[in-house]
């Protein structure tokens, strides 16, 4: 195996947007990556796209071969595969991207995400949704994916010591992150009362809990190591790639409040980096929901179960702090674009560590980590890049 | 969204509770699975009805639902762990402030959804509280 780099990145701004479709938002994040990474299309070798649901967002399946067609790449003729694991298809597909590198069987690879959701009604969007737990014997039953997840509040808060201020404050922070990032969805800062004000979702979280609705696109660019120079002067380094897998649904878990699959394969990318919690300058964890970033938090092993409330309240987790989450506002701030959320935050993490982030620059950041979820955990892709 | 063969085809589970136990390890399956993750090829899969009753592991109320749950809400929703140790997804009759974790549930045979597009009103198990 050989050692692989990003040299390219690009994302759409994240939102309603009604005047771009499908096609506008990858092409548009495409660009920008071959732009950044000085890459000819002719070069490319081969596209992964997650994507989690075209077929129910805008009725269109077999969006791989689309996007190279509208990429201007369909007389190349070159492979270009979808990749789906609900939210977290596009942690997958940066990590098949990685694995079609590091083997040694292709060279520029482009690893892209993209979801257009606002183009069907909240029922639909809600049931499209559901699809990413168990759609037999969860959402049969009437589970929606917010109900789920509070599910897991509920189970959380009964256990440990977390307040509803606490959980509040995840929101906050990564608003204040989102009003510092040009792409985010949300440029407006909250408080802990904007929060506990808004209307009830699934009890005991509420509509600001909660990620929003969003279309949006990103695109990264990948190539060997030792090839990297001759595209950027900037490269940054894939240190480890891991995914796990668990449970379809959320009640045959071992454990309702622990995401196992985030446990192993934070273990598994820790090792395959050599590295440890301490040495991560930041990360972009999968905030679908505020209480997924407390459990994301802990089950990677930056503190122990029951802390990430007191951490995120003290500001451990916020810009400036000692380990800065979700500065690019997150899930909840920045937009979840499902299969783009993935790729966005590799994107982040990238313009983190060339010292690119502006506003929200972490200083000195040197290694950065990704955490993406499928549903309610029954997918986890979690990366670890580096300068 | 759900089709009618879909459906029907889990009917005795849903309105029974029928689910599966593996003789070799003696462990029990609710929603059914025809391959114990345990003991794999090894395993030797029963049919079994569960008695029904149950505890609560953890609940919430769903105040947005989708379009076929929409005229129920809210409604409360819960994860089960029946007497014989599976767990499983399950809405609680209920009033919102009556759910609480360890609340003891036995099963009854309730509506579920109505499907707008089809018509088709399907039926099933919820739980409300006490013992049979
Ligand atoms: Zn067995």
């Amino acid at each position: 195996m050989r050692d692989v780099a990003v040299i390219g990145i690009g994302c759409t701004p994240f939102g309603e947007k009604w005047g771009s479709s499908f096609r506008d938002l990858f092409v548009q994040a495409g660009t920008m990556a071959l732009e950044d990474a000085g890459v000819a299309g002719e070069e490319i070798g081969a596209m992964y796209v997650g994507n989690m649901s075209a077929g129910r967002f805008i009725e269109q399946e077999h969006v791989g071969a689309l996007i190279a067609d509208y990429a201007g790449l369909a007389t190349a003729h070159i492979p270009s595969t979808r990749v789906e694991a609900a939210c977290a298809s596009g942690g997958l597909s940066f990590r098949q991207a990685f694995i079609a590198v590091a083997s040694g069987l292709e060279e520029i690879v482009v690893a892209a995400g993209v979801e257009k959701m606002t183009d069907v009604g909240t029922g639909v969007s809600v049931d499209a949704l559901a699809g990413a737990a168990d759609r037999e014997w969860e959402g049969f039953v009437g589970a929606t994916f917010p109900g789920l997840y509070a599910m897991i509040a509920t189970d959380y808060m009964n256990r440990y010591p977390l307040t509803r201020e606490q959980l509040a404050q995840v929101a906050v922070k990564n608003h204040y992150n989102g009003a510092r990032n040009p792409i985010a969805q949300f440029s407006q800062e909250i408080t802990i009362e904007t929060v506990l004000s808004s209307s009830l979702v699934a009890d005991p979280l509420r509509l600001f809990d909660c990620s929003p609705i969003t279309d949006g696109a990103a695109a990264v660019v990948l190539a060997p190591l030792e090839r990297a120079r001759e595209y950027t002067d900037t490269p940054v380094r894939v240190l480890a790639s891991a995914q796990a897998s668990d449970t379809i649904a959320l009640h045959d878990r071992r454990d309702i409040s622990t995401l196992d699959a985030t446990v192993a394969a934070g273990k598994r990318a820790f090792e395959m980096a050599q590295l440890s919690p301490r040495d991560i300058d930041l990360v972009e964890v999968h905030d679908c929901f505020t209480i997924a970033e407390i459990c994301a938090i802990e089950d990677l092993g930056f503190c122990r179960k029951g802390e990430a409330g007191r951490l995120t309240e003290e500001g451990v987790t916020a810009l400036g702090g000692d380990l800065p989450v979700n500065t690019s506002g997150g899930l909840k701030a920045c937009g979840h674009p499902v299969g783009a959320t993935g790729i966005k935050q590799v994107c982040e993490v990238v313009q983190q560590l060339r010292g690119e982030a502006g506003r929200r620059q972490v200083d000195g950041a040197r290694i950065g980590m990704t955490h993406n979820v499928g549903g309610t955990g029954a997918t986890v892709a979690v990366h670890i890049l580096g300068v | 969204m759900s089709s009618v063969a879909r459906f029907w085809r889990k009917i005795p589970q849903r309105y029974n509770l029928v689910g599966t136990r593996c003789a070799t390890c003696g462990r029990y399956f609710f929603p059914p699975r025809n391959l114990c993750p345990d003991c794999r090829r090894a395993g030797k899969i029963v049919e079994h009805r569960f008695a029904g009753t149950g505890t609560v592991v953890t609940y919430t109320v769903i105040r947005t639902a989708s379009e076929q749950f929409e005229q129920m809400t809210p409604y409360v929703l819960a994860v089960v762990q029946l007497d014989e140790g599976p767990r499983f997804t399950a809405q609680l009759v209920c009033r919102p402030e009556e759910a609480r974790i360890g609340l003891r549930v036995r099963p009854v045979f309730r509506r579920i959804s109505a499907d707008g597009e089809s018509g088709v009103i399907h039926y099933g198990t919820k739980f409300a509280p006490g013992t049979p």
